[in-house]
């Protein structure tokens, strides 16, 4: 069993394996540990408020779970959330990438102030939008629409998932524009060139040579956006709560409100994982997508 | 029918003046070579013909056209970079068909004028690879063919050859000077590789600090250079040059004192030299004069005017390159492959004064009284060298 690379070290075999082995171990049981401990806990009656209630439940949490209408309304908004602030941040991150990368004055700066808001924490830009931002009396965008003469829009109960919605596309829209960015950096500028030899305008360079360029580096920011998405709490629990009523409740709101509101430990860890099932079935198809981009 | 004209073109970037006023012309069906050292603004002079970058001054003329305000794509002509700079994503035909997809043509029509390119470069078996799958000289020829499929007027090269290795670059420079005689197309070339200018130009513009210091055929620039730069960049390995103390002039040539005592009359128009000096000077104050001969030029003589210690020898087989200290010169000579001598041994050697150039203090060269017979060849007279006519 002991393989010998190319480069004259040996793969496997006790010898590498002992040395292995302490970290493969701590970083199994990190994983199999709360996994499983999910797992037991989704078949069993674990309700803090009713603490004479244990035992083997089968699959009942599930049941109960399946059958509660607010499991596939929280499935919903957590798709909707997912796919528009990946829809935002891509196609926003890619234009800002080429207005970032044309030659302006105080261009440094303003690449600067516009990757900013992703260093700012995800309660603190919450709050912000939801207190100077989007307020009905005081906020910036009523009184935009005060000086053009319209009404002011209460965001939060009138517009409540657009709002999450942008807020959360507002904080990754410069760790797209960030990735994009350099990954435009390192586009040959002999194509560019070549291509308006060719006869290309600036629109055929863009999505002949720029976008096929930057597909590889879209990926990746699906990737790790989609990672990141799927479990967005913050900024629905300090702007809403999950309402009005379950208009932004997403899985993992859902799963705090079962576990922590609730106190029903076995209907949140069934939650769980179905939250783990729905992530994998995700995860399949984007790795599938993201390895064939990554291949070419 | 494509020809080109510069009209006193200029190019400054911030302060720095990188073309410095160039008048070029270049006529239909040329093979014209722009060569000289790095930063001479050889590549720069092309972008400005392509149009991917404005003329600071001057006029480009295509075909009695000023083209200054035209873009490049609508100038007529193409452009293979040193890059290749392909489209990764697309495919060799892809890549070829790129400029009629733009321009609308449809499908079939592109197909089919890609195919008969692909025909001509032996592309036909990699029209569906992408050029991550080629090799450097397939990536090359696409490159080429994605220029002839435009049926420019004029072919633009960059650098084309330099990152292909020794073997391959042989074999692409004989297939280049094929296809511009199959294409008859008027093309300009731009190398820092002299051999491929020799090679390949009708027509040679050597550049050196952003002005044209000779423009020619290959053979009267390596025979009558205009002066003492591209004596020493045109021809490998470089020129010797020796300074020579002037004795006298008279219309047979000029008489000059070799380093080492040794004397020798250069058969050479002495008249730009007087012209120089006023009439009274006293001939020992005459401004120095520099000789400048070939290293194929020195020839192994006992009775040779110079001498000197044999400090490296490299051998090729065909021919033997000899490194001689004379004093603070170190001279290159190139004789025979099978001279026996040893490192240390002094020799003596010479030359044939018609064979030697002279430079006067400010870099000109004096013109020879005679014209090389060859001095007049074209590369056309090469192609065609069953043509008897063409050495007469």
């Amino acid at each position: 069993m002991t393989k010998t690379r190319a480069s004259g070290r040996t793969v496997g075999g006790l010898r590498t394996l002992s040395l292995q082995a302490p970290a493969v171990t701590l970083l199994l049981l990190w994983m199999i540990i709360p996994l499983g401990m999910t797992i037991w806990f989704s078949f069993q009656y674990y309700n803090l408020l009713m603490p004479g209630m244990s035992g083997f439940a089968g699959v009942e949490n599930y049941e109960y779970l399946l059958t509660d209408p607010a499991l596939w309304k929280a499935m919903g908004n957590t798709l909707l959330l997912v796919g528009w602030v990946l829809a935002i941040t891509v196609v926003g991150g890619t234009l800002l990438a080429v207005l970032f990368q044309q030659d302006f004055a105080g261009r440094g700066i303003a690449r600067v102030l516009a990757i900013s808001p992703f260093f700012v924490m995800p309660t603190v830009s919450a709050l912000v939008w939801k207190n100077m931002m989007m307020h009905p009396s005081n906020g910036v965008l009523a009184w935009l629409a005060n000086s053009l003469g319209l009404p002011a829009v209460d965001w939060f109960s009138a517009l409540p998932l657009t709002s999450i919605v942008i807020i959360v596309a507002w904080q990754w829209l410069p760790f797209a524009l960030l990735i994009l960015l350099t990954a435009m950096q390192s586009l040959d500028e002999d194509q560019v060139e070549a291509a308006r030899m060719d006869g290309a305008g600036p629109i055929a360079i863009f999505f002949f040579i720029t976008l096929p360029h930057l597909k590889r580096a879209i990926s990746v920011v699906i990737m790790i956006e989609m990672i990141f998405l799927l479990t967005i709490f913050a900024e629905i629990f300090v702007t809403t709560s999950g309402g009005p009523g379950l208009a932004t409740t997403n899985l993992a709101y859902l799963i705090y409100m079962r576990a922590l509101l609730d106190f029903d430990v076995g209907v949140a860890s069934a939650g769980g994982v179905i939250a783990i099932i729905l992530a994998n079935i995700v995860a399949i198809f984007l790795v599938r997508m993201v390895a064939k981009n990554l291949e070419d | 029918m494509a020809t080109l004209q510069l009209n006193n073109i200029t190019k400054h970037f911030g302060d720095t003046a990188v073309i410095k006023g160039i008048d070029l012309e270049v006529n239909d069906r040329e093979f014209v070579v722009f060569v000289g050292p790095s930063g001479c603004g050889k590549s720069t002079l092309m972008r400005i013909i392509a149009g991917l970058e404005s003329a600071t001054d001057g006029d480009i003329v295509i075909d009695g056209q000023r083209m200054n305000d035209v873009g490049p794509a609508d100038r007529g002509l193409a452009m293979v970079f040193q890059s290749y700079a392909l489209y990764p994503h697309m495919t060799v035909e892809g890549n070829m068909g790129f400029s009629m997809r733009l321009a609308g043509v449809p499908k079939e029509e592109r197909r089919a004028k890609v195919l008969e390119t692909a025909k001509i470069l032996q592309l036909e078996p990699l029209l569906d690879r992408k050029p991550k799958a080629l090799s450097g000289g397939q990536r090359q020829r696409v490159a080429i063919g994605r220029a002839i499929v435009r049926n420019p007027s004029i072919f633009l090269f960059d650098e084309p050859l330099s990152n292909l290795d020794a073997a391959l670059r042989v074999q692409m420079r004989i297939e280049l000077a094929r296809l511009h005689e199959k294409l008859n197309a008027t093309m300009i070339y731009v190398t820092h590789d002299q051999i491929e200018a020799m090679t390949m130009a009708d027509k040679i513009v050597v550049l050196h600090d952003g002005v044209v210091e000779q423009v020619g055929s290959p053979m009267a620039l390596y025979h009558h250079p205009a002066n003492r730069f591209v004596a020493g960049f045109i021809g490998s390995p470089k020129m010797n040059f020796f300074d020579v103390e002037l004795i006298s002039t008279s219309p047979e040539g000029v008489q000059v004192r070799l380093p080492g005592g040794g004397e020798c009359t250069v058969p050479v128009n002495a008249q730009a030299l007087e012209n120089a000096s006023s009439e009274n000077t006293p001939i020992e104050s005459q401004p120095a004069l520099e000789l400048g001969i070939r290293p194929e030029h020195l020839v192994l003589d006992e009775a040779g005017a110079l001498s000197g210690q044999i400090e490296v020898l490299e051998r090729l087989g065909g021919q033997t390159s000899l490194y001689v200290r004379m004093g603070d010169l170190l001279v290159t000579l190139m004789t025979d492959g099978d001279v026996a001598y040893r490192v240390h041994e002094t020799i003596r050697f010479g030359f044939a004064p018609e064979r030697a150039h002279l430079f006067a203090a400010d870099g000109r060269a004096l013109p020879s009284l005679a014209q090389h017979p060859l001095a007049g060849l074209t590369r056309h007279d090469n192609r065609t060298s069953g043509d008897a006519e063409a050495l007469a």
